[in-house]
């Protein structure tokens, strides 16, 4: 016959517009659709059936459906930025404009040059990959798997960064109702009545489901349930929700679609939803299944509740001769319905022994031919349907007749939508006599009380009729056809399709199960069933028949696959939302932050913080600014913004106690108006953070952690405050943020400090490792004189507000003192040339303060401290810890960071001996020569020995041992 | 043209001190020398909105007042409380509020918070995040009060005008 292909009808279409046409684009061509229309509907009405090719075979491929199942009809979306793969014509919606492209095709649609794996089915069997690409090992790597990666995958994935803006939003509802058919509806009117705040979540545009296209006063229905619940002010209605997925306590995550339909409206595009459900009901409805009979996959074959929807909802006939293949009753409907939209219907093909209800009695009423106890044996045609042959259902397939038509309308049986249900932990049951897995209320997905978090109703608790809500007539039953017909021939089955996305057949399937795949999740990902982007939502069943039936067993001895969310695909869009760009995290700024970045400061993040890493001038590089930042400091002056220390007060009667406990070293003996250097290991014994203690009265303490320890810190101080020594009478408080901090440093330190007047800074008003408080430049400030670089130092802290004032100040009253800003690695270097160490350097988790040769910042005297048992244990105290030293590269270069020093022989694995690691290295500006320090076996008893250091695709590092102080050893720079 | 769904702005005269001493033993002193009484837990109590007293843990109140009033309010405190196992810090400097006002403030704490906010009462405090942020939240007339840390003002203010940007009512469409 002529192929004239899907037609729009002259009327009909409940959700078009037809005064309203839109404009777009498919594959090049320019086609025109209707206000209302999804792309899918868009498509047909402009005779386009073909709109994708198959993964594997590159098969031609039309809609199967008329939404969220659909496994064919992909497209990518969109251009640049905006370009989305894999989107499904059936629910997305025509917008005028939209540019689309059909999707694993080269170098097109019509003319596909992948679809030769079409005529090589029979050597692309399940197990493939896994059986063809195993040997020679090598091969894999460097021949098979570039390959497979170049022809794999259906869409492209964007390469540019989408310019949409997403968001989320957290609710609070007492009862969430998925699903706005009428099972959905009539829950939420239920719950509403009693009192209780409802949401209710439709993903379409359009509420009432099934319910407006399978009966004629369905939509009367809708209206009147809707304008019930709109007069509710407890109610929410909301559409274009998807609800993705249910997890544990109620937390339910929905995806509405605010601004698909207009990219420029500056609104966010995608909304991710948040939910605390007190309870959800899931009125998901159920989706058709296919029937796998041979050429079940050719553009044309679709599902009949699909048929019927395009005809209902858009006013799209999917042919003009149509034959309706089925087990039950509703396919009927499609019958009837496209005699009413003056199709013809050349036959009703019922692989029952009988069809006796109501609605094939109407069908046979109207005139049309039903054909029971048939099938269809095969498909006529290739990119379209010509016609189907016939042939008895519970034969081998032996054709009876042939019958011209453009169109199948295939219903294979309902499942219910069960995914919500099943996310966290709902289990089903199977019914014999349905055929579909259903709900079992009596082992519901449990909240924190014990008792069901989420109920079923309607369709998706297999109810597929909702005969009390939409008045259906009473159906007959549903005839298990898992293959069609059923006794068919192995030829036929290599046409079956179960899985139409990734080409998984009946043939697949069943040799999987001769191959001895038992369990459904194995032969699953053995044959790529359901694990394609529409997860096996219209396959999943029908393979798991035809495992059963080829292992002989019931379809519950073979259970179901689990299912996991989301429902359908989520944009990364929503999951990010605000978090990218300049909001990707909570950057933390000091109160100079803006002064630093004003002067070019090139950024070291140090946990959330941006701290400045050094100031480079104008061509200068990096290296070179810290060199010229350390020199000033070591000549002048400099100032680092040390605002980021943590900064914890400890106060009680008891504080002093603690703080013994808490470090290593003795800090109850401290003297008010002192400062001591102290260590904080674990129970372990490890050394975790390191830091300056002041005592600022009899009971208050104020401790200083490194910038990444603060937060880290003040837990574990509360850690053990709250559960170990609840009795201790100790407060803290983290005030890191309170205060800004600056280190003024270098032989004019003082001088530039005295300059802003008012604090005596002498050494015999404030010596070394002493704190005063006071007044510099009028602000409020204390001022501890310790020194991280060997120099004279003091560190200022004032409150956070006038840290940039007293910056500044600074800068300007010691400007002629050559007063330089310095970064962090200034800092780093400065205090490795005078051997001190770094957390997160010499450290690394498994260091102990006696391998840093710290034994001097132990207290001997206390009894305990955290950390002090382990410290005696065995291997704590084996002499062959590696311990701190300091190397002295022997050619000039500057040892890498973290290489190993080799000894002789190789260990258990085949592996060189090794004697030592590089913790830190640099290039030292103030000794013009590079510096390092390493962990090293007996390396304090080793000094003037010589250590190798392999570096690969280079000529081998030594360096010499020696002390770790490189700079100023008698330690006299620090007091000026 | 579209509105925000709130207005977004800092407050820059906010002084805060902490407390943390035994609520029961020092509720008084601390009453006294605050000028307000303890808050219930999840709570706080103000006068005219000038001073308010908030509930931050079981040994914890968190004192917001004038800046102009910390150093005395600060003195009276630690001297109200010299006999108790106390500490009473100043934090004014090392936190950054922001005022959210406008009949669709809620929506944009909404947006960010996962604290039920409209469930909180008119005196309720809550400690929750924003987005990746810690922060406090309290009501106030025509809107909210959101307390956090100094050193992401500047993420607070972007994600709180993020979340405000006209067209994005959370209202059902």
């Amino acid at each position: 016959m002529t192929q004239t292909g899907p037609f729009r009808l002259t009327s009909g279409g409940r959700l078009i517009d037809r005064a309203y046409q839109l404009p777009f684009r498919f594959d090049g061509r320019h086609m025109r659709g209707l206000v209302g229309d999804t792309l899918a509907s868009a498509l047909l009405a402009n005779g386009q059936m073909m709109m994708g090719r198959s993964f594997k075979y590159h098969r031609p491929r039309g809609p199967i459906s008329c939404g969220v199942e659909e496994p064919n009809a992909l497209l990518g979306l969109g251009q640049g930025g905006r370009f989305e793969p894999n989107q499904r014509a059936t629910t997305t919606p025509l917008v005028a404009g939209m540019v689309t492209s059909a999707q694993n095709c080269w170098p097109s649609l019509t003319a596909d040059v992948g679809a030769v794996n079409n005529w090589l089915y029979r050597f692309f069997p399940a197990g493939f990959y896994y059986k063809t690409f195993m040997y020679p090992r090598g091969f894999w790597k460097h021949v098979f798997e570039p390959i497979i990666r170049r022809s794999a995958g259906l869409g492209k994935a964007p390469t540019q960064a989408d310019p949409d803006k997403y968001e989320q939003a957290y609710a609070h509802v007492d009862l969430v109702v998925v699903g706005g058919g009428i099972a959905g509806l009539n829950a939420a009117l239920d719950a509403a009545r009693a009192g209780k705040s409802v949401w209710v979540l439709e993903q379409t545009p359009n509420w009432g489901g099934r319910t407006p296209a399978d009966h004629a006063d369905g939509l009367t229905r809708i209206d009147a349930l809707l304008a019930e619940l709109r007069a509710l002010p407890n109610v929410t209605l909301r559409r274009n929700t998807m609800a993705t997925g249910l997890y544990d306590h109620g937390y339910l995550l929905a995806r509405e679609a605010l601004a698909d339909h207009d990219p420029n409206a500056g609104i966010p595009r995608q909304r991710l939803w948040r939910i605390r459900a007190g309870h959800v009901v899931v009125a998901t409805g159920a989706l058709e299944r296919p029937l796998s009979f041979a050429g079940n996959d050719v553009p044309g074959v679709m599902l009949a509740s699909a048929v019927r929807d395009y005809i209902a909802d858009y006013g799209v006939a999917p042919g003009r001769s149509i034959v309706v293949v089925t087990n039950n009753d509703d396919a009927y409907r499609t019958a009837l319905m496209a005699l009413d939209a003056g199709l013809s219907v050349a036959a009703v093909i019922d692989a029952r022994a009988s069809a006796t209800g109501a609605l094939p009695d109407a069908a046979r009423a109207r005139g049309i031919r039903v054909l029971t106890d048939s099938a269809i044996a095969g498909v006529k045609g290739g990119t379209a349907v010509d016609g189907v042959k016939i042939c008895a259902q519970s034969g081998s397939g032996v054709v009876t007749e042939e019958i011209t038509a453009d169109c199948v309308a295939m219903s294979g049986g309902w499942s219910p939508v069960v995914h919500l249900w099943s996310h966290c932990g709902g289990k089903l049951n199977w019914s014999d006599t349905e055929s579909f897995f259903a709900p079992d209320p009596n082992r519901p997905p449990t909240g924190a009380d014990g008792r069901a978090m989420a109920s079923c109703t309607g369709a998706a608790s297999g109810d597929l009729m909702v005969a009390g809500a939409s008045g259906a007539a009473p159906e007959s039953a549903t005839m298990p056809v898992w293959i069609m017909p059923a006794h068919a021939t192995r030829k036929m089955k290599y046409k079956m399709w179960l899985d139409f996305q990734n080409d998984v057949k009946v043939s697949d399937v069943e040799l999987a199960a001769q191959e001895g795949y038992e369990s459904v999740e194995h032969t699953k990902r053995y044959t790529t069933l359901g694990m394609a982007t529409d997860q096996g939502k219209i396959s999943n069943i029908n393979g798991l028949a035809v495992l059963s039936g080829a292992l002989n067993q019931p379809i519950p001895a073979t259970g179901t696959t689990t299912f996991r969310p989301p429902y359908t695909p989520l944009t990364f869009g929503t999951i990010a939302a605000e978090a990218r760009g300049d909001l990707f995290q909570p950057l933390r700024k000091t109160p100079m932050h803006a002064w630093h970045q004003a002067r070019g400061a090139y950024w070291e993040p140090v946990g959330h913080w941006r701290r400045a890493y050094c100031y480079p001038k104008a061509g200068e590089s990096h290296a070179d600014a810290v060199a010229r930042e350390i020199r000033a400091v070591r000549a002048g002056v400099g100032t680092l913004d040390a605002s980021t220390l943590g900064k914890i007060i400890v106060k009680g009667p008891d504080a002093g106690r603690f703080l013994d406990m808490m470090y290593t070293g003795m800090m109850s003996s401290l003297p008010v108006g002192k400062c001591r250097y102290g260590l904080i290991c674990n129970e372990n014994g490890f050394l975790i953070d390191d830091g300056v203690a002041a005592r600022l009265s009899d009971d208050t303490w104020l401790v200083h952690t490194t910038t990444g320890g603060a937060d880290r810190m003040h837990a574990h101080f509360e850690d053990w405050l709250q559960t170990e020594w609840w009795d201790w009478q100790v407060y803290t408080a983290n005030v890191t943020e309170q205060w800004a901090q600056v280190a003024v440093v270098g032989p004019k330190a003082r001088e530039a400090l005295e300059r802003l007047g008012g604090m005596d800074l002498s050494a015999e008003a404030l010596p070394f490792m002493g704190w005063a408080t006071g007044e510099i430049a009028g602000i409020p400030a204390r001022v501890y004189r310790i020194s991280f670089s060997g120099e004279l130092s003091f560190e200022v802290a004032v409150p956070a507000n006038r840290g940039l004032e007293l910056w500044e100040k600074l800068h300007q009253a010691g400007a002629d003192l050559g007063i330089t800003p310095y970064g962090t690695e200034a800092m780093h270097v400065m205090r490795a040339e005078k051997g001190f160490i770094m957390i997160g350097d010499e450290t690394d988790g498994t260091v102990i303060p006696q391998d840093l040769g710290l034994g001097w910042a132990i207290s001997k005297k206390k009894a305990d401290y955290l950390g002090k048992r382990a410290q005696e244990r065995s291997h704590m105290t084996d002499p062959a810890r590696w311990k701190l030293v300091g190397l002295e590269s022997l050619d000039g270069r500057v040892l890498p960071d973290g290489a190993l020093a080799v000894a002789d022989g190789m260990n258990a694995n085949r592996q060189r001996r090794t004697q030592g690691r590089v913790t830190s290295t640099y290039m030292s500006p103030t000794l013009n020569a590079p510096i390092a320090m390493a962990l090293v076996l007996n390396g304090p008893d080793r000094m003037g020995e010589t250590l190798e250091f392999p570096v690969a695709g280079q000529e081998t590092y030594k360096a010499r041992i020696v002390e770790p102080v490189f700079y100023d050893k008698e330690g006299s720079r620090a007091n000026g | 043209m579209v509105k925000a769904l709130a207005t977004i702005s800092q407050i820059e005269d906010l002084g805060m001190i902490q407390i943390r001493a035994d609520l029961v033993r020092a509720g008084d002193a601390i009453a006294g020398a605050a000028g307000l009484a303890i808050p219930a837990p999840g709570g706080c109590v103000t006068d005219d909105g000038t001073r308010r007293l908030g509930w931050m843990s079981p040994d914890e109140l968190l004192l917001v007042l004038p800046r102009t009033d910390v150093a005395d309010t600060l003195a009276a405190l630690s001297d109200a409380l010299s006999t108790e196992h106390a500490l009473v810090v100043d934090v004014s400097d090392m936190r950054v509020a922001f005022r959210i006002s406008g009949p669709r403030a809620d929506q944009v704490l909404a947006k960010l918070s996962p604290a039920d906010i409209p469930a909180m009462p008119t005196d309720g405090l809550r400690r929750t995040r924003a987005a990746q942020a810690a922060c406090g939240i309290w009501r106030e007339p025509g809107g909210y009060v959101l307390i956090g840390f100094r050193s992401v003002a500047d993420y607070l203010r972007g994600i709180l005008t993020g979340a405000a940007v006209p067209g994005s009512g959370l209202e059902p469409r």
